[in-house]
């Protein structure tokens, strides 16, 4: 590394993305910058806080495990991400953005000249007025209407009908009628209104687009964590590295301690035990000896082990569990977005009124002209401006307001489904508990104890001394100084404290003690016993009682043995079901689906992604593993299960909002319809009407601000 | 009237002025990172040896 410390002016550099979620204040991002850019072969970093990541431009020879650790010197978690560039959903709420700033810039512009066409100018003035409006809006309205275009031309080719259907048609009619006027000097041209029309559409389009970019930006884009590959022993006794995606069955993997296996495949050598938390939910490491088999995904703990594989790639577990996903998430596209349930009813009512009105007005013999112009008048009126934004407007402010809180929503379906459900289901490691054993009994160690066991601790990766280790740390003990440390793999950890032998590791004797344990030995001092628990995650009693409060039933499905679930259960007051594998949850779903419920799955492991994927709902903690967090609707950060409760609370009174939202856009257009009808509408009455609606749909959506607390 | 023939251009103008100005400010990322923008005013700058 030293030799990129100097960095030459002509080195090329590389740009690589880590999302950093523990950034919280002004503070973090000056820490991260300046710890950063000191770092021998960093040329630059630079915080993008709102989606919590860091741009490093950096010497090409860094690694991208190499920046992690750089990123940790400063104190940060980081994880790598992929490359964004040329992502449709990116470059779409670009091109809204783009859209509504054509349509407000139009909007203002025809404001300024409609406002002396109100205020009675006549004659040349106003033509001249309305040439000049209608030169504005042509270009406007073909530039920032084609989003609507589009989707209303891709329903149609479907015989569907969605709220861009009425909205195209309205505008089309409408632009091509005021430009008639304008040719024959007509009193009314409605160049306004259609602008205005398509900025406060285009506003609501781009405030669903930002909300879903920004919880992507939180979630999805975080690198696959499976194992990329495995040492493997060749014909002639020789190791070399092979890439996931070459490993073939029959060949010997070395599998060091503390490493994920890329494959499944039969234990040949050794004899370890593995963590299956990823795959099963199981809390307890379970032992492995030669013959068993072993999964793809499992992370070996304790003494390196030959693996012989057994199948890789699209063959192994991990890869079923993968496709059990995609199947499931299947039926959740189903779902129909609110508005568009709203657009099935108001769009054929729209048109139906607007066609009756021409067809009344023909019979009463006004003419097709004076009738084409009420019709018109109709549409503008009834166009479902303020319903466009009813609905994004109140989700984007709880989105805002429940992700200062630590909740990321991924879209505006998954708090419309949030607020339906009536029936929680929890995975029990990882999500009820914290799905990491913590040692309960350190405050009986005495100060010397403490202190050689955090010197000890500190020379392993084992998650036992990691656990110690972290909880150590966070006292404030300070290590002792202690001579020749070395770990035998599956064994423990040794040394030597003012000459006397020192040593943490496996029990001698088994203590009969739920769960896992390690012991230190100082000396002939009597041994002392660490005991570790997956300690229940805060606030699961508090979130558990109120999401019965809102009548939501909530019982357990956990991967693990019922012998650790029954105490969760039992303190929780729920009822679980153990031992279940992914498709046995997938299946608890499927019938509780079948049975009526809407079911909320709360989950974190990759054997929880199928259920996730097919819950009506789903939410699973930062700490989950990727496939959990692809599959959630809902991600929260930190320790606590509150955000659960919090979440859909907030979801519901979204709901609520978004339907006065309704009864308030639609009711104000009511009262201006028979006017429209009446042949009384003038564009002044039409633009009052919009804005209007619009506004109070706005402040309404405001008050959802509080809706996280 | 003869005011309007210069003024209606110039309100124009201004506009499309600001459109343009919008347009290059969303190309060159100054929307890309609200929160971060409010928070940098509170970093010290570098101190100078």
């Amino acid at each position: 590394m030293n030799a990129a410390s100097i960095l030459k002016p002509s080195a090329v550099l590389m740009q690589s993305d880590f999302s950093v979620p523990a950034m919280r204040c002004a503070g973090c991002i000056s820490k991260l910058e300046r710890g950063l850019s000191q770092q021998p072969g960093i040329a630059n970093a630079r915080v993008n806080f709102t989606a919590k990541r860091v741009s490093i431009s950096h010497l090409p020879e860094l690694t991208v495990p190499q920046l992690v650790a750089a990123i940790a010197e400063t104190g940060f978690e980081a994880q790598a991400i992929t490359d964004q560039q040329g992502d449709p959903a990116v470059a779409e709420a670009h091109q809204l953005l783009k859209a509504m700033a054509v349509a407000g810039f139009a909007m203002m512009n025809i404001m300024l000249l409609s406002v002396s066409v109100w205020s009675g100018a006549t004659g040349v003035t106003r033509d001249l007025f309305h040439w000049l409006s209608a030169m504005i809006a042509l270009p406007t309205v073909i530039y920032a209407g084609q989003p609507f275009f589009r989707s209303a031309w891709s329903a149609l080719r479907k015989r569907r009908t969605n709220m861009d259907v009425p909205i195209s048609i309205g505008v089309s009619i409408t632009t091509m009628l005021s430009l008639y006027e304008t040719f024959n000097h007509g009193q009314h041209a409605y160049f306004d209104g259609v602008v205005m029309l398509l900025f406060f559409l285009l506003t609501g389009r781009w405030l669903d687009a930002v909300m879903r970019d920004r919880a992507r930006d939180g979630v999805s884009a975080l690198l696959k964590q499976t194992a990329a590959g495995a040492m493997v022993l060749r014909a002639d006794g020789k190791t070399e590295w092979v890439d996931g995606s070459a490993l073939v069955p029959g060949m010997e993997m070395i599998i060091a301690a503390g490493e994920r296996l890329a494959a499944d495949g039969i234990v040949t050598k050794g004899k370890s035990s593995f963590d299956l938390s990823l795959l099963t939910g199981e809390s307890a490491a379970q032992s492995v000896n030669m013959g068993d088999v072993v999964h793809a995904g499992t992370l070996n703990i304790d003494a390196p082990v030959t693996v012989r594989v057994t199948a890789s790639g699209p063959d192994t577990a991990i890869a079923d569990i993968a496709r059990l996903m995609e199947q499931a998430g299947q039926s959740k596209s189903v779902y129909v977005r609110i508005a568009d349930r709203a657009a099935r009813f108001y769009a054929p009512a729209v048109h139906t009124l607007a066609l009756t009105s021409f067809a009344g007005w023909m019979i009463a013999g006004a003419g097709w002209h004076e009738s084409l112009l009420i019709a018109v008048a109709v549409l503008i009126i009834t166009c479902p401006c303020a319903l466009g934004l009813a609905v994004p407007a109140a989700q984007i402010v709880v989105a805002g307001a429940l992700m200062r809180a630590g909740i990321l929503v991924k879209d505006g379906s998954a708090l419309e489904r949030l607020a339906e459900v009536d029936l929680a289901m929890f995975d029990k490691t990882g999500t009820l508990t914290r799905g990491r054993p913590e040692p309960v009994n350190l405050d009986q160690a005495d100060a010397t104890q403490k202190s050689v066991l955090l010197a000890l601790a500190r020379a392993s990766r084992h998650p036992l001394s990691e656990a110690i280790r972290r909880a150590l740390e966070a006292e404030g003990v300070v290590a002792a100084d202690i001579d020749t440390v070395r770990e035998v793999a599956g064994s423990g950890i040794y040394g030597s404290f003012n000459g006397i032998n020192v040593s943490l590791g496996r029990p001698e004797v088994e203590i009969s003690h739920e769960g896992m344990a390690s012991q230190l030995q100082i000396g002939v001092q009597p041994p002392f016993a660490v005991h570790f628990a997956d300690m229940m995650r805060p606030h699961a009693e508090e979130t558990v009682a109120g999401l019965k409060e809102m009548g939501i039933t909530s019982a357990i499905l956990s991967g693990d043995r019922a012998v650790s679930v029954a105490p969760v259960a039992r303190t929780l007051g729920l009822t679980a079901q153990t031992s279940m594998l992914p498709q046995d949850k997938l299946d608890a779903i499927a019938r509780q689906k079948a049975a009526g419920f809407k079911v909320l799955m709360v989950g974190d492991g990759l054997n929880d992604g199928p259920a996730l994927a097919a819950g009506y709902a789903s939410m699973a903690p930062a700490s989950a593993s990727d496939a959990g967090q692809q599959a959630a609707d809902v991600v929260f950060m930190g320790d606590s299960l509150a955000p659960v409760a919090i979440a859909i609370r907030a979801a519901q009174r979204t709901q609520r909002i978004v339907r006065q939202n309704f009864v308030m856009a639609i009711g104000y257009n009511a009262i201006a319809v028979p006017l429209a009808i009446g042949g009384y509408v003038t564009p002044l009455i039409a633009a009052a009407a919009m804005s209007g609606s619009s506004l109070i749909v706005v402040a309404n959506a405001l008050r959802l601000r509080s809706a996280a607390r | 009237m003869t005011g309007l023939v210069l003024l209606i251009p110039v309100a124009l103008g201004l506009g499309l002025l600001g459109l343009a100005g919008f347009f290059w400010s969303v190309k060159n990322g100054q929307f890309d990172d609200a929160d971060g923008a409010a928070l940098r005013i509170l970093i010290d700058d570098e101190d100078q040896p």
